[in-house]
């Protein structure tokens, strides 16, 4: 790997971290959206920012883009409070206005300097190591590099500090605010902090990729865990992935790096969404599948220990009197009888000793519910699954 | 009764878009009473605890606890939102939730240790959810559910406790738990404010009342204000409640 390549990778690689921590909570927040209207809405900043310093890498742009992304934040809460119209819409109408002014000051005032949208929407990390970070002479690597460098590590230090604060807001304002942890602070801190980020990133990797990198790795993993700090970790560690395996793919197909990256992220997502154990949609419909076989062979053994006169129980019959279709019936007394929960004598259909206990304790499970019991019942009960 | 004050309102108006909700509320709770407040639906009941616990801004009167505003007593209060006021699908298991309650005597930054860990272990034990400890919050019943936020507000170890509707949707076990350490705290001194809908059962489970419908209707001792005529001037209807006297 040549000098560059290594530089790009560790470029995205820094990038998406940088972009899931803050992401995490955003998708929590159910604000993904705003992640969009803001890496859109900090134009007007940049360029002004770009007017006063005539330097595309000033930190004053960061903060003054930043600016621009709370002052979105405040915009689209403020029209959403006059209860005319939902969150959706509020943000829909004000990130194009404040890009359209974006769009405009360039256009009248810096025509002729880099400062092009395609590269604002885009980005281009195949650009970003040939702008270096050169102090009295020396090269000390791409500027992107430090610049998301320190982001990232005020993002990270921010969430170390502040973890339990931005838990318990998320979670739960009302309590936060009763607890003295202000919900309005945290919000606004998350959203300084995601505009902060969304600028520092633009410039590397674009826009769009911006948004993909904030959002995709945090809504991945909530489909795998049900805790919070192993959400963070996954998203750190698919926003890497995608970042370097994104890299890999443009290499090779010789396509935009970011659009790679965008990609891959959708992908991973894809494979997640369809194949995670527990929440995924494959699983989630082989449960569906599972539970329907197990509450049908249950019902059928309570009809059976129910049912003590032999007309109820006899083969050719037992699908009139439970009311299915032949072939669920078949299903289901294949399955009782694979497991020994039932056995077939004269065409009649009766339990055996096993398949009593089970009816009782599934009996017992269905009755007692809502009680502690169930917890080691339940490894009983799914015992004949499959 | 020389008995200290918990809660002072005076002339309290909060609104919604600038339309009132509450309107001139004056409310006085002494110490050491098991509160209910009763009043029909949007009659302002979660919206007057909002503002005590400065949730909501009021845009005019006053509110104290023990004689100083809410910001400066914090720790003395504890709260149980209504239900379905979370998020239920927030990665996080019960114990988590329970931790949550020493956020607020541990103040920013520091973080919950072994300390505070068995002190919300302790308070699932009492509320009958130490079984569930590891589990992810939405895979818990309703009932569960709002155990878990009952086991919260108890590791505040607050001096008063504001509870918005505990009793929904939970069956009568879980009820008859939830009342029973309610009057436990009224015995170790507290002050217990419920918002609560079942009117049959005021009588049995509370010794205070407040009727509520935008304004005070009427607050006292049960024995001596839970009648039909307060009934009906906050529910609009006559309504017909066996009080036992
Ligand atoms: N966030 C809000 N924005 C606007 N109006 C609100 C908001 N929350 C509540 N309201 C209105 O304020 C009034 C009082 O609401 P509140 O939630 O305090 O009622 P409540 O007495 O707790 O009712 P319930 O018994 O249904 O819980 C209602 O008319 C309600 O529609
Ligand atoms: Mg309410």
């Amino acid at each position: 790997m040549s000098n560059p390549q290594i530089e790009i990778q560790l470029i995205a690689a820094v990038v998406a971290m940088a972009c899931a921590i803050p992401g995490v909570f955003l998708v929590l927040r159910k604000m993904a959206l705003i992640s969009d209207a803001i890496s859109h809405s900090i134009l007007p900043g940049i360029v002004i920012g770009f007017f006063i310093t005539q330097d595309l890498n000033s930190p004053l742009l960061i903060l003054l883009a930043a600016l621009f992304g709370v002052i979105t934040v405040v915009m689209v809460e403020a029209i959403q409070k006059t209860g005319l119209v939902k969150e959706d819409t509020a943000i829909g109408l004000v990130f194009p206005v404040l890009f359209s002014v974006g769009v405009i000051l360039i256009a009248k005032n810096a025509s002729d300097v880099h400062l092009d949208i395609d590269a604002v929407l885009l980005g281009e990390l195949a650009f970003a190591p040939f702008d270096r970070l050169i102090v009295t002479g020396a090269d000390w690597g791409p500027k992107s590099l430090w610049i998301m460098g320190s982001i990232l590590l005020l993002t990270l230090s921010l969430l170390v500090l502040f973890f339990k604060e931005l838990k318990v807001s998320t979670f739960d304002a009302g309590l936060s605010s009763a607890l003295g942890i202000s919900p309005v602070i945290m919000h606004y801190g998350l959203m300084s902090v995601s505009s902060i980020t969304v600028v520092g990133a633009f410039d590397a990797v674009g826009a769009i990729l911006v948004v993909a990198l904030m959002i995709a790795p945090a809504a991945t993993a909530y489909l795998l865990t049900e805790d919070l700090k192993k959400m963070i970790g996954l998203s750190l560690l698919f926003g890497v992935v995608s970042a370097i395996s994104g890299y890999w793919a443009a290499n090779f197909l010789d396509a935009s790096i970011s659009g790679s990256i965008a990609t891959t992220l959708g992908v991973i997502f894809l494979m997640i969404y369809l194949f995670a154990p527990k929440r995924g949609l494959i699983s989630v419909l082989y449960r569906q599948k599972q539970q329907r076989i197990e509450v049908s062979l249950i019902t059928f053994l309570l009809h059976l220990n129910r049912h003590e006169e032999e007309s109820e129980r006899h083969i050719n019959h037992l699908q009139e009197h439970i009311n299915w279709r032949a072939v669920r019936a078949r299903t289901v007394l294949n399955l009782a009888e694979k497991n020994n929960l039932v056995q077939i004598t004269n065409n009649v259909v009766s339990l055996t000793e096993k398949g009593l206990a089970f009816t009782e304790k599934s009996l017992a499970y269905i009755i007692n519910n809502r009680d502690e019991k169930i917890e080691p019942m339940k490894e009983d009960f799914f015992l004949f699954r499959g | 009764m020389n008995q200290k004050i918990a809660v002072q309102i005076d002339d309290l108006t909060v609104a919604y878009n600038y339309k009132p909700v509450l309107w001139d509320i004056d409310l006085t709770v002494p110490e050491g009473v098991l509160m209910a407040i009763v009043g029909p639906n949007g009659a302002g009941k979660s919206t007057l605890i909002k503002a005590i616990l400065g949730i909501i801004k009021p845009i005019a009167g006053s509110i104290s606890i023990y004689g100083k505003p809410y910001t400066k007593q914090r720790k003395l209060v504890a709260y149980v939102p209504q239900k379905g006021s979370v998020d239920w699908d927030f990665p996080t298991t019960a114990l988590d939730v329970v931790m949550m309650g020493t956020y607020g005597s541990l103040g920013w930054i520091k973080r919950p240790g072994e300390k505070e860990k068995k002190i919300a272990l302790e308070s699932m034990e009492k509320v009958g959810m130490l079984p569930y400890k590891n589990r992810q919050i939405s895979q818990l019943s309703g009932g569960q559910q709002q155990r878990v936020f009952l086991a919260r507000a108890l590791v505040q170890d607050a001096s008063i406790y504001f509870m918005d509707e505990p009793f929904q949707g939970v069956d009568a076990t879980t009820e008859i738990a939830i009342i029973n350490i309610l009057k436990e705290l009224r015995k170790a001194g507290k002050t217990v404010i419920v918002v609560h809908h079942d009117l049959q059962t005021v009588p049995e489970y509370f010794d205070w009342v407040t009727f509520l419908n935008v304004k005070k209707i009427a607050t006292g001792p049960v024995k001596d204000i839970f009648n039909d005529d307060n009934l009906t001037k906050t529910y609009g209807i006559n309504y017909k409640v066996a009080v036992n006297k």
